[in-house]
């Protein structure tokens, strides 16, 4: 069966690589919104340098490795959620119950393919176009750079279980769009992306680096930026593995729930 | 494996209720009802056999598939299909059939048909050997072979459905449960996939389960006919044997020499007139001779046609009744 998901995960990859228009407008934007950011954190960090302990190259560092996760954690949509929903409110998603494959295991495969395309095809531009036009601090060492890879696969991982936590709610919803939004503004604050969250205040901080979305930005690019190395980068990965098996264990739970309600729509 | 005498599916007084929650007018508290999908329902199919499964609208028709798949599971009675309990086995039956939903596909959008496949070769883990054959045949008998390098989301519906078929096909089911296959395809596309369907139950043996709303198919496929409504059994039998439970009539078409007021004869009753043309309705079981001859002995006939009841009609007044 192992052979059939990673199958699963190359078609998912290949999907998102036919549309070249689509990845080469989301490659323009994301470096649009990192120079906008890029701008404005050099403004903030001149007023209050070392803002969360960041030096400007490091805050600077993580403006761009934000815009080159964007698109691989689905932060605002591009995600398989959505036809997932589509495919619940329309019944579509009975076909895919009787098939001898797993329900999560296959959205995941999915969702794994489509977030190595767009590492690779919104992420890797963007970056370069940053270091380009900036001083940024990225490390020498192979070793961090295989932290973060780790680290970022984990966060995909962590995404996708939200993602799919999200999505069965199709099943009790009529129209999840209100649901997908909300995780959309809650996972962009939360992951970081607005602001690190190192520089939230107080225990506003405290707990925004201990929930999930954390995975998402903050514990990559804290690797990255070796802010988190050593032993410390193994707890770090460790974070982000725990809540992964926790909410995919969750997701594996509701669909158990869920699918027992297939017959609702759909006939 | 079932044996050769066993029924290839078998469903015993099978039950499935469902219950709704609905918001009374007025009210904030919700109500619950319980709807009855299926109701005592029982029937056999043995193997090789090509059945067409009938009813209209919310008679049970998509329930019953589900519960043939294993996706629901019966609130009483008992299912096997290929000697095995679908909801307690979904996964081992899984592998023995092969379902298309007209409105729905299995089909990855945005990848060539070929791509999907390869996933459904992986999925059943089906040898490359059967895999090639399979392919094959699929793509000669339905044309798909300018097809399989195009994205499906660029093909046709008639296309789609094709397609759709043969990935249900690739892992030899021996069961294959067909929902609405020909809705919404054009007279060549829907006479490329009867042929087709023809074709597997002949050649493979594969017992066939056919949802339709369009009697043709099941004219030209199926020998045999089931018709639901509110979750019960209504027929179960030969296509001819539906005129005679529906008490369906034919119809003689009489040209007389001149106009001439309703005719009454024994046996028939008149329905309208037209110039010297009338229509006489009389039971589909009765022969039309003694009527013509007892019209012929009264009246100079010019000439005279006999009109088969439209399936169509037999099952609306069957649906009507119920």
């Amino acid at each position: 069966m192992g052979g059939f998901y990673a199958a699963v995960v190359v078609r998912g990859f290949r999907r998102f690589a036919t549309y070249r228009v689509a990845t080469a407008a989301g490659v323009f934007t994301n470096t649009v919104f990192g120079l906008i950011i890029s701008y404005s954190y050099i403004a903030l960090w001149d007023q209050r340098p070392h803002l969360g302990g960041y030096t400007e190259a490091q805050a600077l560092t993580y403006v761009w490795v934000g815009q080159g996760l964007l698109a691989a954690m689905a932060q605002m949509g591009g995600g398989f959620e959505t036809e997932m929903m589509e495919r619940i409110n329309s019944g579509a998603i009975a076909v895919d119950l009787y098939r001898p494959a797993d329900l999560q295991g296959w959205w995941l495969a999915a969702d794994l393919g489509r977030a190595a395309f767009q590492l690779l095809g919104r992420g890797v531009v963007p970056i370069a176009c940053g270091a380009l036009v900036f001083d940024l601090a990225l490390p020498a060492s192979p070793l961090v750079w295989l932290l973060f890879a780790a680290a970022v696969a984990l966060g995909t991982v962590v995404s996708f279980a939200i993602r799919f936590l999200v999505g069965l709610s199709a099943f009790w919803l009529l129209d999840g769009a209100g649901v997908v939004q909300m995780t959309w503004i809650v996972g962009l604050f939360f992951s970081g992306m607005l602001l690190p969250l190192n520089a939230f205040p107080g225990a506003l901080g405290d707990i925004a680096q201990a929930l999930p979305w954390s995975a998402m930005l903050q514990v990559p690019a804290d690797v990255l930026l070796q802010r988190r190395h050593g032993a410390d980068a193994l707890l770090a990965l460790a974070f982000e593995a725990g809540w992964a098996a926790v909410l995919l264990a969750a997701g594996r739970l509701l669909q158990g729930v869920a699918t027992r309600r297939v017959v609702v729509h759909g006939g | 494996m079932t044996q050769s005498g066993e029924p290839m599916i078998a469903v015993e007084d099978v039950e499935k209720v469902f219950d709704v929650r609905r918001k009374a007018a007025g009210r904030l508290r919700r109500e619950r009802h319980r709807v009855r999908a299926v109701d005592g329902l029982s029937f056999t199919v043995p193997r090789g056999e090509m059945v067409g499964y009938i009813g209209p609208n919310g008679a049970g028709k998509s329930t019953t598939i589900k519960m043939l798949t294993g996706i629901l599971t019966p609130s009483g009675g008992r299912v096997l299909v290929a000697g095995i309990d679908p909801s307690r086995d979904r996964a081992r039956l899984s592998r023995r059939i092969g379902v298309v939903f007209g409105q729905r596909t299995t089909l990855w959008w945005d990848l060539p048909l070929r791509d999907s496949y390869q996933l459904v070769r992986r999925m059943y883990r089906i040898e490359d050997a059967r895999y090639a054959r399979n392919l094959a045949a699929c793509v000669e008998l339905l044309d798909l072979g300018p097809l399989l390098d195009v994205p499906v989301r660029q093909l046709s519906l008639g296309q789609r459905m094709r397609g759709d078929i043969a990935a249900a096909l690739l892992h030899d089911p021996e069961v294959l449960y067909l929902d609405e296959p020909t809705i919404g395809l054009d007279v060549v596309s829907k006479a490329k996939v009867r042929g087709f369907l023809r074709t597997v139950n002949a050649e493979r043996g594969t017992t066939v389960l056919l949802t339709t709303h369009d009697l043709t198919d099941i004219e030209t496929l199926c020998s045999r006919v089931m018709v639901i409504d509110h979750g019960r059994l209504m027929y179960d039998g030969g296509l001819d044997g539906l005129h005679a439970a529906g008490d369906s009539e034919r119809t003689l078409v009489v040209d007389f020499a001149r106009e001439l007021p309703p005719v009454e004869v024994p046996g028939a009753r008149w329905v309208r007139s037209e110039g010297p043309r009338q229509w006489l309705a009389f039971p589909a079981g009765d022969s039309a001779a003694p009527l013509v001859a007892a019209l012929a002995a009264r009246h100079p006939l010019v000439d005279l046609s006999v009109r088969e009841p439209a399936i169509e009609d037999v099952i609306a007044r069957m649906y009507g009744a119920a």
